[in-house]
């Protein structure tokens, strides 16, 4: 074998041991803070949540589509909350299509969209901005 | 030429590139007219179609050009010659498959792998039997690797691992922690993304090297180091994309040191390249050239954006904006598709044994870069808007924010049409040649 093949299986070979130890803290790992696991109903509702592409067009933490509104806190902001999720689901309005959730569905997906609250804030708008360029952003239920 | 998938799979490519992008009209229909046809062709249905559609024109053209290289532009035979018709049937029958799944409401996926997550054993399959006859060709034929076949190697291994990644939410002690979760369902689609972009850069390399005439284009060491630099950035460099998420300080802190430089890395690499090219070379190869150059270009204006929001402090403004669209829109339009289809244009005049006339393609290709750029500002707007809607406002409910983006909305659909209309054209020029080619039996290719 040529030295700058054996150099180059070197190098990956360095890089792969490390990208190694990192996946295995992060797949191990758990967000800052106290760890929330979603409950069975939680579990039921993301199901359903992903079943039905609700991400083509709403957003978790700001990841998924653009046609509808964010909805990490939705079941907090106020005015908002349980009532008015299940008001939304069935109802067609605008581009959104005319789901047909049974009762015990509407409840799965607010226990979903409650636990997904309770993890976090999206937007965080009380993160601190530093000079360095950092944003420092605000935690719920810090140790 | 014996073989001819290479041909079936740029022909299946760039049948996705059309397709993908009337999808992706529809789809952008109903930021205009919400109710537009939701409920034949709801938006829930039409974004999947539309992502995979054109997930799929860069997989297939990746994948066919690296096949048709190897074998017809190096003349080495792979070590299994069936095994590309069989990956081959097996992509397009996956792709059928994940057409039915979606069309019977099958999707039990995530984002971007909305499909029955089932589907993804085959697709799986297909990388594994691709890099196994690709490892066992190239490891035997082929002496001190330059660059491209480094790339092209790392990009099918870490494919295969992403893929998997992207699926660890099958197993319940993910799935029940949904931060860990969503970070590690975004780290595998960032790494997926980059994985194809080692195949892709390394087919950029590859022209480059083609079309100077010169392999030290991909064995020099500044190459190797900004190679290296890419598969860093491809490990570690995903998570500007959950800066937001309040995952471990530690992720965060390691994504904003290594996030970004690859776009340094490939712009690096082209101006080089460029600046060194004797107007004879560039007259010879001059479509391949030009496309290289708008790939360069985007490039460009993308390391401006992506240095921008790999800062956090811009990060948090833009995160869950449509100025994140515009970088997804602007790496996978100007940067892939304009290497891809310099690939394709390097590829059809081998075939055809005969180069293409710039000129007769001259206003279509500024056409395609004049309306991607257009078509991106109206995205850039968006996000300013929404961004500004999200931290700078109170009490404006998400639907008045959305309704004062209406005429933004038009021009990005006009835009849209613009750019499908110039790559339509672009495309049939390729396309045309491809079909007639298939058909005869004795193509010889130039050399």
């Amino acid at each position: 074998m040529e030295n700058n093949t054996q150099k180059n299986i070197l190098v990956i070979t360095i890089l792969v041991t490390i990208f190694s130890i990192y996946n295995l803290s992060i797949y191990t790992s758990n967000k800052k803070g106290k760890v929330i696991q979603l409950s069975e109903n939680a579990i039921q509702g993301e199901v359903l949540w992903q079943n039905n592409n609700c991400w083509s067009c709403h957003q978790l933490y700001g990841l998924g589509g653009y046609l509808g509104p964010d909805l990490t806190n939705i079941y907090s902001t106020q005015n908002k909350g349980p009532l008015y999720i299940k008001s939304f689901l069935n109802s067609g309005i605008k581009a959104m299509p005319k789901f047909n959730f049974s009762e015990q569905e509407k409840e799965a997906l607010v226990s979903f969209l409650q636990q997904v609250d309770s993890t976090g804030f999206y937007p965080n708008t009380n993160a601190i901005i530093k000079p360095n360029g950092w944003v420092d952003i605000k935690y719920k239920n810090e140790k | 030429m014996k073989n001819k998938t290479p041909i079936l799979f740029i022909t299946a490519a760039l049948s996705a590139l059309l397709l993908g992008m009337f999808f992706g009209l529809f789809a952008s229909l109903q930021y205009i007219f919400p109710d537009f046809l939701k409920e034949i062709i709801p938006f829930t249905k039409m974004r999947p179609f539309h992502t995979t559609t054109v997930i799929s024109w860069i997989i297939l053209a990746a994948t066919g050009s690296i096949y048709f290289f190897i074998t017809e532009v190096e003349k080495i035979a792979f070590r299994f010659p069936k095994l590309p018709k069989i990956h081959f049937i097996i992509f397009m029958f996956t792709g059928v498959g994940i057409y039915l799944s979606y069309i019977f409401d099958k999707m039990e996926g995530r984002e971007y792998l909305a499909y029955t997550p089932i589907l993804t054993i085959p697709i799986l399959i297909g990388w594994v039997l691709f890099g196994i006859n690709y490892f066992k060709t190239i490891r035997k034929k082929v002496k001190n690797w330059p660059v491209y076949y480094w790339m092209w190697g790392t990009g099918i291994v870490f494919m295969i691992y992403h893929l998997c990644e992207a699926h660890l939410w099958l197993i319940p002690s993910f799935r029940e922690t949904f931060i860990k979760d969503i970070t590690v369902q975004w780290k595998s689609y960032g790494s997926f993304v980059g994985s194809w972009n080692m195949l892709v850069y390394g087919i950029a390399i590859y022209l480059m090297s083609k079309v100077k005439n010169n392999i030290n284009v991909a064995r020099g060491k500044t190459t190797f180091f900004f190679y290296f630099l890419g598969l860093t950035n491809l490990m570690f460099g995903w998570a500007h994309h959950t800066y937001i998420i309040p995952t471990q300080i530690w992720i965060r802190y390691l994504a904003y040191g290594v996030s970004m430089t690859e776009w340094v890395v490939l712009f690096h690499i082209i101006y080089t390249w460029k600046k060194s090219l004797s107007p004879k070379i560039i007259e010879d190869n001059r479509v391949v050239y030009q496309f290289l150059v708008a790939a360069d270009f985007w490039v460009f204006l993308n390391i401006i954006l992506a240095l921008l929001f790999s800062i956090p402090a811009i990060n948090f403004f833009t995160h869950g904006t449509h100025i994140t669209v515009a970088h997804s829109m602007g790496t996978t339009i100007g940067i892939n598709t304009s290497i891809l289809l310099a690939a394709m244009f390097f590829i059809v005049s081998k075939l055809k044994n005969e180069a293409f006339m710039f000129r007769k393609l001259k206003i279509t290709y500024y056409a395609y870069n004049g309306f991607l750029l257009l078509f991106l500002c109206t995205l850039l707007y968006a996000g300013v808007i929404r961004g500004n809607w999200m931290y700078f406002t109170k009490d404006i409910p998400f639907s008045e924010m959305q309704n004062s983006l209406y005429y933004t909305y038009i021009a990005f659909f006009i835009f849209g049409i613009g750019l499908v209309w110039s790559i339509l054209k672009i495309a049939i020029v390729l396309l045309k040649p491809l079909i007639k080619l298939f058909f005869n039996t004795s193509i010889k290719i130039s050399e």
